[in-house]
């Protein structure tokens, strides 16, 4: 517990530091979308993960909460800051027609119609043009130059959003919520009302996921249907963050989210301009080999299978020599 | 008006009649046998009451009160308990966690969960195993899971279906022990069985059925003895 606490300690005093130490603007670009990806990823993971019910449609909650944030200078002239208290409620209201209408529908079947629903929103979003300008886009100006504000921003998010996953996954709540993953039917008849908390589990995700798709609006300055409601770039992404990270564990989404920034940055810029142009258009495949190997070696993700990933650097081995002597 | 009545109730699965209007009132306090061949509706007694399955005619009442369209989880919270035949296990979870996850259905902080969960489980032998994987856990274990399960949402009546099955004989007598620990607790139980030991030695009524209807009700040594319920059984040359 207390090397927990350490290791915590270590880990905030770096994510403080860095801007100050690393003064590249591109690196802390890098670390503001880690962090942004930390909350989607959590906020999937509490769905998904926890509550089994995996969702291929989250990129309906961030475009919804980056619109709004948008549409809150486009349409009535205040601060798109106003986003980050609009987005996140904005996004629930949409989870919980979502909830309503996709809850009927169990397993596979329920994330089928998570996909419909992202698709329907990226298209409603391009052609409702007196709304949303369409596949223009929206275009803001940015309230700060230099990084530093977003990184700090971000990163209380990404704080924050742990914070809350890791109490509500200890609460009630958190039970219900893996109760109804491992076996529905058994959860209803130990007295949990399964359709209510399917609801609250999405509320949450949908709430965190808006208010990070309200500070992508802020931090980015512009947005359009293809981005912010993709089913690639943020649907697929977030499930590839919780994925690789590791299911179903307060920390894997974290991690997943550092992983995947990297790995999709050192793709998108071609190993950093090292190979050749054709290598940043294979990065989907990459995603694709990646996500079978994590499905074959690693299938509980990097934090789930953390003893696993000690074990083949040799660590393990001896702890576990030690534990069957004991 | 009774502890628990069933009246009249019916279900069509399609064309199959899997429960044709069967009736039965239970005793506060007392062991209720359910019994029947294979396929004679008992189960399907078991989600009527717990309206996993819509009656299609019918009536059940729990202290006077209809339980016709209530969900499952208002039943459960009403104070119906049940198991499962087959198993279910919260199996990623440990057997701590899921007794716990029930208990939460009573009380809201986590320290009390853990200690009404503790509590049960120490009633139901598994303390040694509350730390392992409830996928861990033998058949018999995961058939006190159950108990302990339904035992944390602390009811009033509590549906036991088929908890002795698959059971070595030494478990058995635990089981039954288990079973005669909870009546004592002042639990209302219906206990569907096809072990004749365990039916036969605790329960204190039973009603058999056949192809979803009544044919025999009474003391053990009644239905024992009954002419249908040893055709149904045996055959008709033994009876």
């Amino acid at each position: 517990m207390k090397r927990r606490a350490v290791i915590l300690g270590i880990l905030v005093l770096f994510f403080v530091l860095f801007p100050w130490v690393i003064r590249s603007d591109y690196y802390q670009h890098l670390m503001i979308l880690a962090f942004m990806w930390v909350v989607i990823g959590g906020a999937w993971n509490l769905l998904a993960g926890y509550t089994g019910q995996v969702s291929f449609g989250h990129a309906v909650f961030f475009g919804t909460g980056a619109y709004t944030a948008g549409l809150c200078v486009t349409k009535l002239g205040i601060s798109a800051w106003w986003g980050m208290l609009f987005g996140g409620p904005a996004a629930t209201l949409i989870g919980l027609f979502i909830g309503w209408v996709c809850f009927r529908l169990r397993g596979p079947y329920f994330a089928l119609a998570t996909i419909a629903a992202g698709e329907i929103f990226r298209l409603v979003a391009i052609n409702w043009e007196s709304l949303t300008e369409g596949m223009v886009g929206i275009l803001i100006i940015q309230t700060f130059r230099a990084k530093w504000p977003y990184y700090y921003l971000a990163f209380f998010l990404a704080a924050a959003s742990i914070f809350v996953f890791g109490r509500v996954m200890r609460s009630k709540w958190g039970f219900y919520f893996v109760s109804i993953r491992e076996d529905q039917d058994a959860a209803e008849s130990m007295g949990i009302n399964t359709t209510l908390y399917k609801n609250v589990s999405l509320m949450i995700s949908s709430f965190f996921t808006g208010l990070a798709g309200a500070f992508y609006m802020n931090y980015m300055a512009f947005i359009d249907p293809e981005v912010v409601f993709s089913l690639h770039y943020i649907s697929i992404m977030a499930i590839l963050v919780g994925i690789i990270g590791g299911v179903g564990t307060i920390w894997g989404p974290a991690v997943g989210a550092f992983v995947m920034v990297f790995l999709q940055e050192t793709f998108r810029s071609a190993i950093f301009g090292l190979a050749p142009k054709w290598v940043s258009e294979s990065h989907v495949l990459v995603f694709g080999l990646l996500v079978i190997f994590v499905i074959l070696y690693l299938s509980n993700g990097i934090v789930g299978d953390w003893p696993k990933i000690q074990g083949l650097l040799g660590k393990g081995r001896k702890v576990r020599r030690l534990e069957e002597r004991g | 008006m009774s502890f628990f009545e069933v009246e009249e109730i019916r279900k069509n699965f399609g064309g199959l009649m899997a429960v044709d209007g069967v009736s039965f009132r239970v005793k506060q306090g007392e062991i209720f046998g359910l019994i029947g061949p294979n396929g004679s509706g008992k189960t399907t007694i078991f989600n009527l009451i717990n309206q996993f399955y819509p009656l299609t005619s019918g009536d059940i009442r729990f202290q006077g009160k209809s339980l016709k369209g209530m969900k499952t989880h208002q039943i459960a919270k009403l104070g119906i308990g049940r198991t499962f035949q087959v198993v279910k296990p919260l199996k990623r979870m440990t057997v701590l966690e899921n007794v716990m996850a029930s208990a939460f259905v009573r009380v809201g902080t986590f320290e009390d969960a853990r200690s009404v969960a503790l509590e049960t489980l120490e009633f139901c032998n598994l303390m040694d195993h509350r730390n392992k994987q409830a996928r861990s856990l033998p058949i018999a274990g995961r058939k006190r899971l159950e108990i302990a399960r339904a035992l944390a949402t602390r009811p009033q009546l509590l549906l036991l279906d088929e908890t002795a099955a698959g059971l070595n004989p030494k478990e058995l007598d635990e089981a039954i022990n288990l079973i005669l620990r909870i009546r004592d607790r002042g639990v209302t139980i219906i206990i569907v069985e096809h072990i004749m030991k365990v039916i036969m030695s605790i329960s204190d009524r039973i009603h058999a059925i056949n192809y979803g209807r009544t044919i025999a009700e009474g003391t053990p040594e009644e239905v024992a003895n009954n002419r249908e319920v040893i055709e149904a059984y045996l055959g008709e040359s033994y009876a």
